[in-house]
């Protein structure tokens, strides 16, 4: 068996090893569950590592390769926990679905489970996906493996974490304001949110239903091309999912000849830390020797975009959120005296403060003599974010900026003040707002954390986004090298090659 | 402005059993997060349709057919009560 690195390994080289035999998916798998044993202690990017799932059926995987031969085969992967699972609990990291157990599966993981991926656990995210931090989880904090004091970003924070850790080979996340792509960037990954209704939301436990996407979380884009090619499609059960008008392509370009690239000049004016702007810069410059033409463009409803969106997802949180009261699954607070109560203590004792918060916000937006004040008026504010995206899109063929105007921030930082955390999510959150497809790869460091290079798509060009991004992935050369310190503490690191140590 | 009496009546209206430290934290922060989502009335919306959803799809329906769904059973497995088949939630009050 080759040595193989869990911190480098991507996808498309370890399905070679697979096919050509050199490997085992038994051997794979176990490259992660230990990789897991090394740095899950730290790391704490799983709710729940599904041990014995993953050595017997990578084991099955291996006895019947025959019959189980597939593009994604044998591969091990870590579903975020707010994709239902049959079998396997889902917890939303909150305390409202403590021991939930579906009774059904979500169907973009029932399509990596009918092509025999081998299914290592369920990652930690920020509860009901509500945050940037990981830190609103019910049950744990994930720290960033690249600096173990500092967040992995969220609310795709577990899944974020555990392929830059190396405790995946990649991953599944959900994206409704940027809870893919910020945390990709934070972690150093390549993190994808598709367009709108290309991917099935059947089985995602619904925050904002018209804005969540699910995506992947992974160590390149050529991976990331594979994974989607997989969950994609339209889905009967999904009323919402539309089939993609061309199939999804495997990335190959490594130039960017007559491109042209619009940067909008709102989102360079909102507090972007200076060595995020600088990695920005020069990823730009590269665009430009890779044959791209790079414009200035304007979004000029960018700084509209969050205010709406906080009304929007929460307003659409609190209807979602209704169904959790106590009676068909999850938590029932203790000697209710009638059934009001139930519903109250329940709600009240099973959700955590950032889920309450939107609650109440939504809740407020579409009360009587409040809605046309905020949820009409963030609507309309939607078609604004809408259009300006269509104008720029006329003239350019992709939208590049930060993914996020900070690297990754040390935890308890911004716990104390939900505005700055929302803020994360300024370059983001008009995406979602819009319904595009964007992804975020990575660019560089600075102060020895990665930093994310936002390229945003017209609806339904997730191959001219997939292309671009190999193609400057390629020029940037990212290596990826999380070091396991924490520098807020004295502990000796981890050590970069934690990884390559577990696998002797 | 949102204040601790704006707070309790949405929470009533959620639902939703908020001690009085929390309804004071929230007040407080939710005037400032309402400060924020208050630019939006710069704009000159006149004219302006709202968008609900992205996708140019509607009415999408299915062949109106039986077909097998979740059996009561399952339906019935993560209740916190059950009795006669049924869902059980303590009496109205």
């Amino acid at each position: 068996m080759p040595a193989l690195d869990p911190l480098r390994l991507t996808a498309r080289v370890a399905k070679r090893l697979l096919v050509d035999g050199e490997i085992s998916s038994a051997e794979l798998t176990k490259v992660y569950l230990d990789q897991i044993a090394a740095v899950e202690g730290h790391v704490r990017a799983y709710i729940r590592v599904t041990y014995d799932n993953a050595a017997k059926y990578s084991t099955k995987v291996d006895r019947e390769m025959q019959a189980m031969r597939g593009p994604l085969a044998g591969l091990p992967i870590a579903i975020k926990d707010n994709m239902v699972t049959e079998g396997v609990t889902t917890t939303c990291a909150s305390r409202i679905l403590h021991d939930y157990m579906p009774v059904y599966t979500a169907t973009a993981v029932r399509q990596v489970w009918d092509d025999h991926v081998v299914m290592l656990g369920k990652t930690n995210l920020d509860e009901f996906a509500m945050g940037s931090s990981t830190e609103n989880s019910s049950y744990q904090t994930t720290r960033n493996p690249w600096d173990l004091a500092t967040v992995p970003g969220g609310s795709s924070g577990g899944s974020a974490a555990a392929v830059a850790a190396g405790e995946a080979l990649w991953a599944l996340g959900s994206d409704t304001g940027g809870s893919i792509r910020q945390p990709a960037a934070l972690c150093g990954t390549v993190g994808m949110k598709p367009t709108y209704g290309a991917v099935s939301r059947y089985g995602l436990v619904a925050f904002a239903s018209s804005l969540d996407q699910i995506g992947p979380l992974t160590r390149s884009v050529y991976d990331c091309a594979l994974l989607l090619q997989h969950i994609v499609g339209y889905d009967p059960n999904d009323a919402t999912s539309v089939a993609l008008p061309e199939p999804v392509a495997l990335p190959d370009a490594e130039r960017l000849d007559g491109l042209r690239v619009g940067i909008p000049a709102e989102y360079l004016a909102v507090g972007i830390e200076p060595g995020v702007r600088a990695r920005f810069d020069e990823t730009i410059a590269r665009v430009e020797e890779l044959g791209g033409n790079c414009v200035e463009i304007s979004l000029p409803h960018t700084e509209y975009a969050l205010p709406a969106y906080y009304i929007i997802a929460p307003a659409e949180a609190s209807a979602n959120l209704a169904r959790f009261d106590g009676v068909r699954y999850g938590y029932r607070c203790a000697d209710p005296v009638d059934l009001l109560d139930m519903y109250e203590r329940t709600r009240g004792e099973g959700f955590g403060p950032e889920v309450k918060r939107r609650i109440v916000i939504g809740t407020y937006a579409l009360s009587a003599g409040y809605y046309d004040a905020y949820y009409g008026r963030a609507q309309k504010v939607r078609t604004l974010v809408r259009r300006d995206f269509e104008r720029a899109f006329a003239d350019v063929d992709l939208i590049a900026s930060p993914t996020s105007p900070s690297v990754a921030f040390k935890a308890g930082s911004r716990t104390a003040d939900p505005l700055s955390m929302y803020m994360c999510d300024i370059c983001t959150i008009p995406v979602n707002l819009a319904g595009l497809p964007a992804i975020s790869i990575p660019c560089g460091l600075s102060d020895g954390l990665p930093v994310g290079f936002q390229l945003i798509g017209p609806a339904f060009s997730e191959n001219r986004i997939l292309q671009a991004a190999h193609a400057l992935e390629g020029a940037i050369g990212f290596a990826p090298a999380p070091t396991f310190c924490d520098s807020g503490a004295d502990a000796a690191c981890l050590g970069a090659h934690a990884g390559t140590e577990a696998q002797e | 402005m949102i204040g601790e009496d704006d707070v309790r009546y949405v929470a009533k209206l959620a639902r939703l059993r908020l001690d009085p430290d929390e309804v004071a934290r929230m007040a407080a922060e939710l005037a400032k997060i309402l400060a924020h989502i208050g630019k939006m009335s710069e704009l000159d919306m006149t004219g302006v349709p709202p968008t609900a959803h992205v996708l140019d799809v509607v009415n999408v329906t299915r062949p109106d057919k039986p077909r097998p769904s979740l059996s009561r059973a399952d339906a019935l497995r993560n209740a916190p009560a059950v009795s006669d088949d049924c869902f059980r939630v303590p009496r109205m009050g």
